[in-house]
């Protein structure tokens, strides 16, 4: 083996990978050995940073210095610069990490000073497709350290002490559901995982496999072993193919060194891993669907109980949790629970990944905390919003959370506080929204959504959640009635209460939560005709003020409606029975003559 | 994997592959002046030199960085060692075999080699 004097690490996730990455590989290969250096530098494709917002990012160690939005064409300067002659290339440097002439450290920058990385800790440091370097960074002790001293009891006896609770948004004990699926009775058990990441906007899940495969399948063994289970499934989407393509990587690495297979560490001890690939389907991220596609058969939710802990795949108890809550595994029986539950808060301990996105700076993934404030993670860590807007609104968990307002910015985020305010954490999508945002067209949006996504299966879903969409866009077409909301209110608590599965249980809540904060707007819909926000398209209206018309005729022949008439050098007006509201005019208009209200 | 120790065996051989990624403060950092003049002067086989000791000796807390010229041309290649808590070192004229010598009597025992130092020169 090689000893080099430098690593240049290249974000090899999904992000960075649709902004180029791969390219500057490619570059990077090529422009190494144009100046002998390829057996001095190593090149190494990691996962995530989490600042995708700034992809493609290189980082160079020893330095630690930290490049965003690197294009083929600077990789000339860094190899050259930096890499020959030492000379770190500022220009390209994350700005954030310069101050003044001096270069800061990554982990002083805002992005990165608050995170606190449990689940992600690997992603951006190690090769995905390495097993070598994740044994490196303490990969598979873990196992190794259940399997040789501890029985089953004591490992869910840690997990139940540690607090971790499910991070695909569910937030139930993941100790409790270890201890269910030991204690059930069958002479065969599984283990799956769910990686069927559905919420628009949510991207941890991938990330954790892309960027540190082992670490799952390392916590599946260890949760086999617990509950007494041989085999493993982990259930992914197809459309993450990088994700699965790292997958399969490691489960083979894994295989090659014994970790999966017969008598792990010389025990008695043998666990084997498979993948299932799903279509994609939002509805096979509930539990009860999901293990149903599994079994190779439709995705289709089924009432419970029995819950998959007693009645799973193929009729046997199954132990089912998220990606993310898997990741924590490996690092609460290594670091022990006080280590965990100084995390955190009284309920809900550990960190959490948001996926931030949406009207914010630093688009990307954080893991904080639990029980840091909306305030700290959408000014501080995301860097605010973008171009001096206010600050609206966040949206958390997905199609089955709601908004926060912007009087609730100092709620501390945990599974409790967002709950009692008619939100919820889901699997950590975090939205932000400004005052451009139109709260019924948000509600819109996540109810076509969960109108596209329902199975079927069940009519207060498949039926309730049309009229509902319905309704919503009667309201956003400026044709809705008072008892319309009404109505829509009575129908929510109807779907929530009557719905077979979570997917519909939930669907109401983006409604639900627009109403409760945000009914003005709604009445604005109504009452005035108008979109506050100007967002909808049937309630706008556009106008030319007199005073700034030139009369110079550009709108006017513009308009692909014949919608504006006047005389040359006197001012112009919109007929707004002919207008179509596309918004043509004032774009053309050189004098900032036309308003949209 | 039959066992613990097999694990761990693995693990010390990678540790040296990702070690140069920690952020640390607690490491040797020899620093090798590879601006045109170092380059002319030799300092690449030198900087490869440090490499392969580090390499042989399994050194898991040195790291090797290069840098600009210093502005003391004539005295290059020029390689700098940093020892936490200590006065930097200033070694000139480096060749290969001085470079072995730095990490087994610097490096490992702490006890600079005066003879190549700046300082040496001077006097």
């Amino acid at each position: 083996m090689n000893i080099y004097r430098s690593h240049v690490l290249i974000c090899g996730g999904t992000g960075c990978t649709s902004s180029g990455s791969v390219t500057l590989q490619e570059e990077f290969e090529s422009r190494l050995k144009e100046n002998g250096l390829e057996n001095e530098v190593k090149l190494v494709q990691t996962g995530c940073f989490g600042l995708c917002a700034l992809g493609p990012i290189v980082v160079v160690y020893p330095e630690g210095a930290f490049y965003s939005r690197v294009n083929k064409e600077d990789v000339k300067e860094i190899v050259e610069e930096h890499l020959l002659k030492g000379r770190i290339v500022k220009r390209l440097l994350y700005s954030e990490t310069v101050e003044e002439d001096n270069i800061k450290s990554l982990n002083e920058t805002q992005f990165y000073a608050k995170q606190m990385r449990v689940a992600l800790r690997n992603c951006g440091v190690i090769n995905p497709e390495n097993i070598d370097e994740y044994i490196a960074v303490d990969g598979y002790q873990a196992l190794g350290k259940v399997l040789t001293e501890m029985t089953p009891e004591e490992v869910i006896q840690i997990i139940k002490d540690s607090g971790l609770r499910g991070r695909g948004g569910g937030g139930f004990s993941t100790g409790m559901k270890w201890q269910f699926t030991h204690d059930a009775k069958g002479d065969q058990k599984y283990v799956a995982c769910n990686a069927d990441e559905g919420d628009p906007g949510a991207f941890m899940d991938r990330s954790i496999l892309e960027g540190d495969p082992h670490a799952i399948i390392e916590a599946m063994a260890i949760a086999g072993y617990a509950v007494g289970a041989d085999q493993g499934y982990v259930y992914i989407r197809a459309e993450y193919p990088i994700a699965v393509e790292r997958l399969r990587i490691a489960i083979n690495q894994a295989r090659e060194y014994g970790l999966l297979g017969k008598n792990i560490f010389g025990t008695d001890f043998s666990f084997d891993l498979d993948i299932r690939l799903g279509a994609g389907a939002f509805v096979c991220g509930e539990e009860t669907a999901l293990l149903t596609s599994i079994e190779g058969k439709r995705g289709e939710p089924r009432p419970r109980p029995p819950f998959p802990a007693i009645k799973g795949l193929w009729g046997k108890p199954t132990l089912l949790n998220n990606v993310e809550t898997y990741a924590n595994i490996a690092q609460i029986i290594l670091n022990g629970v006080e280590w965990f539950t100084s995390m955190g808060t009284e309920k809900s301990k550990g960190t959490k990944v948001f996926a931030l996105g949406g009207k914010i700076n630093n688009t990307g993934l954080v893991e904080i905390p639990m029980g840091t404030t909306l305030r700290e993670i959408v000014e501080e860590i995301g860097g605010g919003i973008p171009n001096g807007k206010k600050f609206k609104a966040a949206q958390t968990g997905g199609p089955s959370g709601g908004c926060i307002p912007a009087e609730l910015i100092d709620t501390p985020i945990d599974y409790d506080s967002l709950i009692a305010i008619g939100s919820m954490m889901g699997s950590g999508g975090l939205i932000v929204m400004d005052e451009d945002n139109c709260m019924v067209d948000i509600a819109k949006f996540f109810l076509e959504f969960t109108v596209d996504e329902s199975c079927g299966k069940c009519t207060p879903c498949r039926i309730g959640t049309r009229r509902l969409l319905e309704i919503l866009t009667k309201i956003t077409d400026g044709k809705g009635t008072m008892e319309d909301i009404d109505k829509m209110e009575e129908l929510c608590y109807a779907i929530k209460a009557s719905s077979l599965c979570g997917l519909g249980q939930t669907a109401p809540n983006p409604v639900l939560s627009t109403l409760q904060y945000f009914r003005d707007e709604y009445i604005a819909h109504v009452q005035d005709k108008k979109c506050p926000a100007g967002v909808c398209k049937a309630l706008a209206q556009y106008t030319i003020d007199p005073e700034k018309c030139k009369g110079c005729s550009l709108c006017a022949r513009q308009c692909p409606a014949n919608a504006i008439t006047g005389e040359i050098k006197s001012p112009f007006v919109i007929d707004q029975e002919k207008c179509i509201k596309c918004g043509a005019c004032q774009t053309a208009c050189k004098f900032g003559a036309i308003y949209k209200a | 994997m039959k066992s613990l120790a097999e694990l761990q065996e693995i693990r010390n051989r990678a540790l040296s592959q990702v070690n140069l990624r920690k952020e640390r403060e607690d490491g040797i950092r020899v620093v090798v002046g590879m601006a045109t003049c170092g380059i002319a002067a030799g300092a690449r086989p030198v900087l490869n030199a440090f490499l392969q000791e580090i390499e042989k000796r399994n050194l898991g807390n040195v790291t090797v960085t290069q840098t600009g010229c210093i502005g003391m041309c004539r005295y290059e290649p020029i390689v700098e060692v940093y020892v936490p808590g200590q006065d930097k070192v200033t070694y000139i004229h480096m060749s290969e075999d001085k470079a072995a010598r730095v990490v087994a009597e610097h490096i490992i025992n702490n006890q600079p080699v005066t003879e190549y130092t700046i300082g040496a020169e001077a006097k």
